[in-house]
């Protein structure tokens, strides 16, 4: 018996925060039918920090989480639709509104060590009879036995699934398979698995959750998404193939919209790669969301957006908290000028 | 005249409000700490004693029996039993602080609307702690220029967040947004919280983003906010703002801004450290308010006084 992978497609969520959050409702609807024609097994939608994140913390979206969903439902005639929250950013409104829209399956994200957030949340969403899975981000700022305490609490308000999420791509493949293992073992749900690429591991780290025993994965064509990006769906779908697990969507299907649809789309700016500034989230433990922002308030304030990154590693900020980033880089400009003014006056 | 309160709840809220009307309330006369288990059940209740306050455990029935001793009621339970307390105190003709999110009563920021709600009402509610330490800054950029959208993002240490915040976080986000529209003056208003829980504990600290003509005298704003500044440090001594407004315009962002800016400012609130540690200043800014609100109504002329005809002295 081969082992089954489900493989959730996040172009259209995590793949958001790469573009500013700001594809087109035509746009998504474009990605989501050759998902759907590549027989993906679930496709996310959503602002990138998940429905309610339209903001100025963290950007607003060009269209409302209604708009992108009702352009993606009609093409999603086999793949199923998810929606992501986050309790503090949305709020059961938003679940409600997304229920109406066709969402399918609702994952709701907190901080690795908050899960207890999300009890109200999660009723919800079984009580309006949908799949809810619990997304644990920043794994790598716990031990894993704190990530299992959390997950069981998921798993406790009635999670159908729960999540390694390495939200800073931080994790080794050692951190990997002690969370997921652990997870696979005391938890009577499925345990997923998602990467960011931020140490070049996103694929490596992926086989190991599998290999530990998650049995769902996490990705984006062409590896879109927050920071350096996230799995690339494409490569999953052929080196799991390679590697003997079954998976459902089509290898060339998925290239094919990779390619051919998503890659169209997007600007050198945008496509996510593993340069100096996304390899600091991986090495300091930063929110890969950080990335645009942190560039942004680089420039502004005339400081290396890697002097920035590390000095957030080490406030251990966490997913939600982009504001601090303009705090760091206005403190970090006000060091530098009086630094400056001291040198001057000792000439 | 000073006016003589009752605690009802004697959690850490009320516990944390009966330190600082003992340490430094002018005008208001604690007389009693009710809840409802026995006295060597409640730590709170212990700590009243302990402070030579009378006790009372029968909840409701003790504030009851002991009507005739109080003008005001802090209200420090929950949602829930606020809701229950309310038409007592209203039949008793006792004027109640809600510290709870029950908002039976309108919102209420001491600094910015209690002097236009009292005269109408006999309950005012509190807000949330986030509401308390934004809600004066959107009000001060909007007395300089309408403010389109107000967003705020409180951030606070995880151990300083409850069961009851964490049970219905929810609540805090849609509360808070209605109050930056309803109190604070913004068109239109969002709330985000998150919880950090790096060690040693974060303190409480807020961001206040308000988006509005891209005309606005930018100098005028940041006067108004060192004005407010000031005045809400009168009842919350460790209020401080830590970046001044300061302006993103549509360099500084990826979405469309159209005719507006944006204007960042930044809080941090330092708890007093009576009875929570300073870090907690999301919970201090709570007491803190409900206190400077009970002083701020002890200060009214009589006639303005919604204490009706009740007057000790």
């Amino acid at each position: 018996m081969t082992d089954s992978v489900r493989l959730v497609d996040m172009t259209l969520r995590d793949g958001m925060h790469a573009v500013d959050h700001q594809f087109t409702p035509e746009e998504m609807a474009d990605v989501a039918g050759a998902l759907n024609a590549a027989e993906m097994d679930v496709v996310e939608v959503s602002h990138g920090d998940g429905m309610g994140g339209s903001s100025i913390n963290y950007g607003f979206s060009a269209a409302s989480t209604e708009e992108y969903l009702d352009a993606v439902t009609p093409e999603l005639t086999d793949t199923e639709l998810s929606v992501l929250m986050l309790p503090g950013i949305g709020t059961i409104e938003e679940i409600d509104m997304a229920i109406d829209h066709g969402a399918d399956i609702c994952r709701i994200a907190t901080h690795v060590t908050e899960a207890d957030v999300s009890e109200e949340h999660f009723e919800y969403v079984k009580d309006q009879g949908l799949e809810a899975n619990g997304l644990l981000m920043l794994s790598h700022m716990a031990e894993p036995e704190t990530v299992l305490e959390q997950a069981q609490l998921m798993e406790s308000y009635g999670a159908d699934a729960v999540y390694v999420m390495d939200s800073a791509g931080a994790l080794l493949p050692s951190d990997v398979r002690d969370r997921v293992s652990l997870l696979a073992d005391e938890l009577s749900i499925d345990v997923g698995f998602h990467a960011h690429n931020n140490l070049g591991l996103a694929i490596g780290n992926s086989l190991a959750a599998l290999d530990s025993g998650a049995v769902t994965i996490d990705g984006c064509l062409r590896g879109l998404g927050a920071g350096s990006g996230n799995a690339q769906m494409e490569v999953l779908v052929g080196t799991l193939e390679k590697a003997g697990y079954d998976v459902n969507p089509d290898f060339f299907g998925t290239m094919d919209a990779a390619e051919d649809v998503l890659v169209p789309m997007i600007s050198d700016d945008e496509m996510p790669e593993l340069d100096n500034d996304s390899l600091l989230l991986g090495y300091a433990g930063v929110y890969s969301s950080f990335l645009r922002h942190t560039r942004r308030a680089g420039e502004k304030y005339d400081i290396d957006p890697r002097e920035i990154l590390i000095e957030l590693g080490e406030m251990e900020v966490v997913g939600g908290q982009e504001d601090l980033i303009t705090d760091v880089a206005s403190r970090l400009a006000s060091e530098k000028d009086a630094e400056a003014a001291e040198a001057a006056s000792d000439d | 005249m000073s006016l003589d309160a009752a605690i009802v709840g004697p959690g850490n809220i009320g516990t944390d409000l009966m330190y600082k009307i003992l340490d430094r309330s002018e005008n208001i006369d604690l007389q009693r700490m009710v809840g409802i288990f026995p006295v060597e059940e409640s730590e709170g209740l212990q700590a009243a004693v302990e402070q030579g306050i009378d006790v009372g455990t029968e909840g409701i029935d003790s504030i009851e029996e002991h009507a005739d001793e109080f003008d005001i009621v802090f209200e420090a339970t929950s949602a829930g039993i606020h809701e229950q307390h309310a038409p007592v105190y209203e039949d008793l003709g006792l004027f109640a602080i809600d510290l709870t999110p029950a908002a039976i009563g309108p919102y209420t920021v001491p600094v910015v609307n209690l002097d236009d709600v009292i005269g109408e009402t006999q309950n005012i509610n509190m807000v949330t702690c986030g509401g308390q330490a934004t809600i004066p800054l959107v009000h001060a950029v909007n007395r300089v220029s309408n403010v389109e959208y107000a967003e705020m993002i409180s951030h606070i240490a995880s151990k300083s967040a409850g069961p009851g915040t964490r049970g219905n976080i929810d609540k805090f986000t849609q509360t808070t947004a209605a109050g930056l529209e309803e109190v604070g003056g913004a068109d239109d208003g969002k709330a985000i919280i998150t919880l950090n829980p790096a060690e040693p504990p974060i303190m409480m600290r807020n961001t206040v983003y308000t988006m509005v003509d891209e005309n606005t005298d930018v100098d005028e704003v940041r006067d108004s906010v060192s004005r407010i500044e000031a005045d809400v440090q009168t009842y919350v001594p460790g209020y401080e703002v830590t970046l001044e407004p300061t302006v993103k315009d549509q360099d500084d962002v990826a979405f469309d801004l159209g005719d507006s800016i944006i204007l960042t400012t930044m809080i941090e609130v330092e708890g007093e450290g009576q009875h929570l540690p300073p870090y907690a200043g999301n919970l201090d800014i709570m007491t803190s308010a409900a206190l400077g609100a009970a002083e701020r109504i002890a200060q009214q002329p009589v006639d303005a006084s919604p204490i009706g005809g009740v007057s000790d002295d």
